[in-house]
């Protein structure tokens, strides 16, 4: 039996929506199966070889869980952007969560093919020497080329 | 139940139980036995997920208090 195959799409660079697409790579490729992540517009900050700048945002965001109500104006207030983060970071670290970077080492160790948009690349004007090492630069053929023979095709 | 691996999952949350749990049946020969013990209460739907996509055997999925074990044999 051939290895089932799962394309994703990534357009997503906070950290909430970073998780989805590392979580099924690297979960699909323990169950054998061969995977493709496309990283495309705000989903590339998630192949920078440093991901600190992947944030989470309680603004515009009235479903993030908070630990005490807080207004809006609030959130609006310089540091409340990297509060939110560090809080959600040590949560998940005290529950067992991995980070963005051990799911993306497993991703690489399970040889996941991690594709970045040449496009956005060439858009946003970004230093491919600020990715990591075994992201590919490709662009919508390369990924359709791939989704066309993949049993799970999903956008994130 | 005799095993020749043991994996200890406790306090990894989803989805670091199957990842490592595929990488300690890397470690085994066709035939043997791994146990994993974990407190992730998905891990019993996500086990038998593991086993039918991979066609390694769940051989036994129990369940005591917070703790989940289970014994895979590696296909």
């Amino acid at each position: 039996m051939a290895a089932k195959k799962m394309a994703l799409i990534a357009s997503k660079g906070t950290l909430d929506w970073g998780y989805p697409p590392y979580i099924l790579a690297s979960t699909a490729a323990a169950l054998g199966w061969e995977v493709q992540v496309f990283f495309t517009f705000y989903g590339l900050q998630l192949l920078r070889k440093d991901l600190s700048a992947v944030k989470i945002s309680p603004l515009a965001n009235p479903a993030m869980p908070m630990p005490v109500p807080m207004p809006v104006l609030v959130q609006t207030l310089p540091g409340m952007e990297s509060m939110a983060t560090m809080m959600m970071k040590n949560k998940m670290k005290a529950k067992g969560v991995a980070s963005l970077e051990e799911l993306r080492h497993i991703c690489i160790e399970a040889e996941v093919r991690l594709i970045a948009c040449q496009m956005t690349v060439d858009l946003f004007e970004f230093d491919k020497n600020d990715f990591i090492p075994q992201a590919q630069f490709g662009g919508a053929a390369t990924f359709l080329g791939f989704a066309g023979e993949a049993d799970v095709s999903l956008y994130v | 139940m005799h095993f020749d691996k043991e994996l200890d999952a406790r306090g990894l949350a989803c989805p670091l139980p199957i990842v490592k749990t595929r990488k300690s049946l890397n470690e085994l020969a066709s035939g043997q036995v791994l146990k994993v013990v974990a407190t992730d209460s998905g891990s019993m739907a996500d086990m038998k997920a593991f086993s039918e996509q991979t066609g390694h055997e769940l051989l036994e999925a129990g369940q005591e208090g917070a703790l989940y074990t289970f014994f895979l044999k590696k296909r």
